[in-house]
């Protein structure tokens, strides 16, 4: 990747976490955790993968992300109001009463939210809805899921794993976000969801690896994934990544699933962002 | 006097599913692995390209329906009662119910009727879960004809709608041709002063046996056919309670939560008057043929007759 497009990106990402955690200081509630671990990929997927346009965000024929994970909604909030979905301020109201921007991803009521979740195990169904809705009339948007390591502890994730596969959606990416943390802590420990890579490769799906924090590795995962299009499979990322990822207090740590950051805590945490923005400008 | 014409509704939703798939493509079914008892394989038949089977996983079933209905299209989901509003409850209400999502579904084999295959799955819960999920319609059709608008209907209306078929043949009650179907809107099926009896879905059929042999017996028995439960034609019930002063609900669905819920709910508050209700006596069902468990646990002309006049005689 040219140095300036990895420039730009790490840019976009890091002032991304910036809103992440101002969104859940503000709303003195949320999931900062699983959000700063897709942040990379949220920044890769809205700027270089996915054919969308703030200003008509109902286009018909534009690609379409579930976030399956819906509790990381201040990660897709973010993102949004960093591209000018609507006004970063809102980001301030997260949580709030009144506010559109509620807990989990509400469609009616948030520009470029492609469907309400919250309730885990559901996303992936849901884009498998939207994917098979592309075939019959042959449209060809594409359809992204974000999911999260512990969902796919819920049993319906392997219904929809199974009937993309069975109908072929090759117009379908599912990205299983593996940080290794859920609320009660190690995968393993909790209970233990691995192999991925195996259980989608036997439920009939092109699986490919990734690095989370490494756009090199997310560019040549999405690489591949347009080499593997129209191949009647449906495709996995698997990307190993580090919750709570930037925020130095927070990473690798399941205490920050879902707690919000106190006024010193929120302080450090964007003091430690606009370090990082600083050397990547030097870079 | 003539001989009845009886029909599921299940196969009458088939046929006008087939039939609405031919005049609007944005159609789309989904059926988990019961095609040939929900009838939606009248539909397959018709639109191969249009006719998923999601197998043995109605959960999937539903927020795939989500899903397709974000883009546009108009999904119909089918399968048993008790695996759609029983085992899909979480994800109508949160992938269909919360973003008020165009899907439709079309719910078979509902009640005790199913007869033989018994209680795990004669579902009679379903009125009661759908109802509370905020923006859902819940319709509950008589026979041929309702069932046949009642789809047509749903297809029309924007929004989540959970329609309530059976497996058992019932008569057919109405003349196409002197409907006047809207959602929301009641049907007086028989006129009457000294009671009103309201019924839903296959036991409106009964309801109007009982009125005809009541009469006999010189009581004046209203019957009305609500196939819409939510929202209620609350104009109509009002109206009822006002002239005759008394209730009877009929329904093949649990006494707590369906429509003698609805209607004591809305009376309390409006209008209160007694309002008898007949239904599954908070009890689980057994196997047998269908007519015979109806009997056994209440849902019999006979019963209706009973607490009819139990009611007038209050």
């Amino acid at each position: 990747m040219e140095k300036s497009e990895l420039k730009e990106l790490k840019l976009f990402a890091a002032n991304l976490r910036k809103n992440i955690l101002t969104a859940v200081y503000s709303g003195k509630s949320g999931h900062p955790g699983g959000s700063l671990s897709i942040a990379d990929t949220l920044t890769y997927l809205y700027n270089k993968v996915m054919n969308i346009d703030p200003k008509n965000p109902n286009d018909p024929d534009r690609d379409r992300l579930v976030l399956s994970k819906g509790h990381t909604s201040p990660a897709l909030y973010g993102i949004l109001a960093e591209l000018g979905y609507f006004p970063k301020e809102e980001l301030t109201k997260f949580r709030h009463i009144g506010s559109f921007l509620q807990g989990h991803p509400d469609m009616k009521g948030v520009p470029g939210v492609d469907m309400s979740t919250g309730s885990l195990g559901q996303g992936l169904s849901a884009a498998c809805g939207m994917a098979i809705s592309a075939k019959v009339t042959g449209s060809d948007f594409k359809v992204y899921a974000i999911l999260g390591d512990g969902e796919i502890q819920e049993g319906q994730i392997w219904e929809a794993a199974m009937f993309a596969a069975a109908k072929n959606l090759d117009n379908l990416v599912a990205i299983i976000d593996n940080n290794d943390l859920q609320i009660d802590g190690r995968l393993r420990d909790v209970n233990s969801p691995y192999p991925i890579n195996e259980k989608f490769e036997a439920f009939g799906w092109h699986v490919i690896d990734a690095v989370a924090h490494d756009f090199d590795s997310l560019a040549s995962a999405f690489a591949e994934v347009e080499e593997n299009r129209g191949k009647g499979k449906p495709i996995a990322i698997v990307q190993c990544s580090i919750k709570g990822k930037c925020v130095s207090y927070m990473e690798d740590r399941a205490e920050w699933h879902g707690n919000a950051p106190n006024k010193e805590q929120y302080e450090q945490g964007i003091s430690e962002l606009d370090q990082l923005i600083k050397e990547i400008e030097e870079e | 006097m003539a001989d009845v014409i009886k029909k599921a509704t299940r196969e009458s939703y088939g046929e006008a599913l087939a039939e609405l798939g031919a005049v609007n493509d944005k159609i789309i079914v989904f059926d988990a692995d019961l095609s040939g008892s929900t009838k939606t394989s009248v539909f397959k038949k018709a639109f191969p390209d249009r006719f998923f089977n999601v197998g043995i996983a109605e959960a999937n079933m539903m927020s795939i329906g989500a899903g397709a209905a974000t883009t546009g299209l108009i999904p119909f989901c089918s399968t048993f009662a008790m695996f759609a509003a029983g085992r899909g409850f979480e994800q109508i209400r949160n992938s269909i119910g919360y973003p008020h999502l165009n899907v439709k579904i079309a719910a078979t084999h509902a009640g005790l009727s199913v007869g033989e295959d018994g209680a795990s799955h004669q579902c009679n819960e379903d009125i009661s879960l759908m109802r509370v999920i905020p923006g859902m319609t819940v319709i509950s059709p008589s026979d041929d004809t309702t069932t046949k608008a009642a789809i047509k209907a749903a297809a029309e209306y924007y929004g989540p709608v959970y329609i309530r078929l059976g497996r058992m043949a019932v008569p057919v009650i109405y003349n196409p041709d002197e409907l006047d179907y809207k959602i929301g809107k009641g049907i007086v099926a028989a006129e009457g002063d000294d009671v009103t009896i309201v019924a839903t879905g296959i036991m409106v059929s009964s309801a109007l046996e009982a009125s005809k042999q009541l009469k006999e017996e010189g009581i004046s028995a209203r019957v009305i056919d609500i196939h819409t439960i939510k929202p209620l034609d609350k104009d109509l019930i009002l109206k009822a309670a006002k002239e005759t002063g008394k209730i009877v609900t009929v329904e093949e669905h649990s006494i707590i939560g369906g429509l003698g819920s609805a209607i004591s709910e809305f009376l309390s508050e409006e209008y209160p008057i007694p309002v008898i209700k007949i239904g599954v006596n908070d009890v689980f069902g057994e196997s047998g043929p269908g007519a015979e468990v109806l009997k056994k646990y209440g849902l019999s002309v006979e019963n209706i007759i009973d607490k009819v006049k139990l009611a007038v005689a209050k």
